[in-house]
């Protein structure tokens, strides 16, 4: 059973320069215990995506259920169950454990905001604590008495303590020292293999998500431009944007070489994105017809699917056609 | 001798410590809490301290200088006024009325302008935009016209000094944590604290207060000489601190016939006025610099 089903969410901001449209008609979903990484560019509504899901912001258009029920519009007792499920873990270890606190009053909060009995919350802390690896001690100290990468743990035990089952990562590792990152993501596929998480990786460092993912979306202002398992998705990238990513990571080859300048320019505005595919002012294949209309979803293989005329046969004759879902 | 038993370098680095010489930060200002306590102690144990009551006349010893001048007398060191009441005396008892209404005052504008510049940041829109209009409205209103209104309808005395000193103080607090909450309603523990499903009053009292409490430690102190100094301003114009209660603005009014022939009368309760607010605004200067991360420096 899907875990998490976002269907053609949207998530338009008004400002005093027009509407914005942050997160335009996505549609994704989650399984039980799987890890899926949203990857893209800074400003393409990644992490307005994650809000949405985790019920920080309403949603403009569109439909988010967990385990089939609609959370998207629940409000008071039902969202907080819901809440309960969902937790998460955001890039900056500064920013997001309160310096007035001590760690113990951080990892209770959200046990005794769903009520727990007091008395059993020391023991969920001191489980907590050592799920992550820190000792029991570390209760008693305050946020700034640790490093990043111990401060990190402590909001992972907070996202844990309430045994959730989705754990919203937004970039939970590109804030740490490189030396300590690799011990984190061991750390987060471990707890996720004991406690059966799912995750919803939010990265842009291609290397990681091709380590820890099982399948990726690639987001490119405000849509999925391309999804798919992940080996399939960098082995054989179908749309120009993705290709252009992979094409980009460095490799420690230095007889491979460097495949830059493939995309110029900025990303567009979501204050007005570009008419037909919102990629095409970029794209080094750009047609005609990508100016005009917007393509269509096209099945490629099993769960890889992408947005891109080039895909289409009635656009590039001898293409594969594949399924145009619509 | 001295030289060998204490080494001039410890004496230098202990001086450089203490004083803060060269040093952007200053250090802790010995004087200014020097002179705050001092009028603190006057507050709590002045009755006890002072050597005569401040209302007690005696015009036997009418003008009578300060002890230092010619034709003073230990028995009144800071002199008397012209119904011969004893000037240290009467400062002493002044401290008590001018702490006690800058306390009230300040508690009482600081809890309203913080809860009010907390809901402004917090929630913004509507309610932001309600309670910066009124801000900015009882900021244009100068203070003294509105004085001059409210001592005419109000009954006189310190409920009705702290009043219309609370009504021009709230704007301050409410500006500053507005805009402070403004930007910590932005920090993820407030997004991760609504994730784990706290609710909002619980957000504002463990997320927003605690972390404003430096700010507003900072601005009660530096706002204390400047409560005192618009009290002693009201009081000299008559409309706070009535007679027979003695205020440091009250003996300054007092004086002000006398100036030529008693120039004590008003030059020592302005030294206090000035002293006290002077030792605020230090004071408030350092706990600011101590509690600013960037300038905090190690000692």
């Amino acid at each position: 059973m899907t875990l998490l089903a976002l269907e053609d969410v949207a998530c338009h901001f008004t400002t005093p320069a027009g509407v914005v449209r942050a997160v335009d008609g996505i549609t994704l979903k989650i399984d039980p215990g799987e890890t899926l990484a949203l990857v893209g560019e800074s400003g393409c509504g990644k992490s307005t995506l994650a809000w949405l899901i985790l019920g920080l912001h309403p949603l403009t258009r569109g439909r988010i259920s967990f385990k089939g029920q609609d959370i998207s519009r629940l409000r008071g007792r039902g969202a907080k169950g819901f809440r309960a499920r969902v937790q998460a873990v955001f890039q900056d270890p500064y920013s997001s454990l309160n310096p007035r606190l001590k760690v113990r009053t951080i990892l209770a909060e959200p046990l005794l905001a769903h009520g727990a009995a007091r008395r059993g919350v020391a023991a969920k802390i001191n489980r907590a604590l050592s799920l992550v690896g820190l000792p029991e001690m570390s209760a008693d100290l305050y946020p700034h008495e640790f490093s990043g990468g111990q401060r990190q743990r402590i909001a992972i035990a907070r996202a844990l303590i309430l045994e959730p089952d989705l754990v919203v990562l937004d970039e939970p590792i590109s804030a740490l020292d490189v030396s300590i990152r690799a011990q984190m993501l061991n750390l987060l596929q471990d707890l996720q293999g004991e406690l059966g998480l799912a995750y919803l990786l939010i990265a842009h460092d291609l290397a990681l998500v091709e380590h820890a993912a099982r399948r990726v979306a690639v987001m490119y202002l405000g849509e999925i431009v391309e999804d798919g398992r992940t080996e399939a998705l960098f082995d054989r990238p179908q749309h120009p944007y993705t290709q252009a990513l992979l094409a980009a990571v460095p490799r420690p080859d230095p007889a491979h070489p460097r495949a830059t300048g493939q995309i110029h320019g900025e990303v567009a505005t979501a204050l007005a994105p570009p008419s037909g595919c919102r990629f095409h002012p970029r794209c080094p294949k750009c047609m005609d017809v990508c100016t005009k209309t917007a393509p269509e979803t096209t099945i490629v293989a099993t769960e890889h699917q992408a947005r891109c005329h080039l895909l289409d046969s009635r656009h590039v004759p001898g293409t594969r056609r594949g399924t145009i879902v619509g | 001798m001295a030289e060998a038993l204490i080494p001039r370098a410890f004496v230098a680095r202990l001086w450089a410590r203490v004083f803060r010489r060269n040093r952007v930060s200053s250090g802790f200002p010995f004087v200014a809490s020097g002179v705050l306590g001092l009028v603190l102690i006057c507050a709590l144990f002045g009755p006890w301290i002072a050597p005569y009551r401040a209302t007690a006349i005696s015009l036997a010893d009418a003008m009578t200088p300060p002890a230092w001048m010619e034709g003073g007398s230990a028995s009144h060191l800071l002199g008397t006024d012209n119904l011969g009441r004893d000037i240290l005396s009467r400062i002493i008892a002044g401290a008590r009325v001018s702490t006690t209404v800058a306390f009230y005052a300040i508690v009482l504008s600081g809890l309203i302008g913080a809860g009010l510049g907390m809901a402004a940041g917090y929630f913004g829109g509507v309610v932001d935009a309600v309670i910066s209009r009124v801000i900015d409205t009882q900021m244009a209103v100068p203070s003294i016209p509105l004085a001059m209104l409210f001592a005419a309808v109000l009954p006189p005395g310190e409920a009705m000094v702290i009043f219309i000193i609370v009504l021009s103080y709230w704007t301050w607090y409410a500006r500053i944590v507005r805009g402070e909450v403004m930007s910590l309603r932005e920090r993820d523990f407030i997004a991760l604290a609504k994730v784990a499903g706290v609710g909002t009053p619980t957000i504002f009292v463990r997320h927003l207060a605690p972390n404003l409490l430096n700010t507003l430690l900072v601005l009660a102190t530096l706002q204390f000489g400047s409560v005192i100094v618009f009290e002693a301003g009201l009081s000299f114009l008559g409309l706070g601190i009535q007679p027979p209660q003695v205020s440091w603005g009250g003996m300054l009014s007092d004086g002000r016939n006398f100036i030529e022939v008693a120039w004590w009368l008003i030059t020592i309760p302005g030294i206090a006025i000035m002293a006290a607010c002077l030792a605020s605004n230090l004071l408030g200067d350092w706990l600011r610099d101590t509690f600013d991360p960037l300038r905090r420096q190690v000692w």
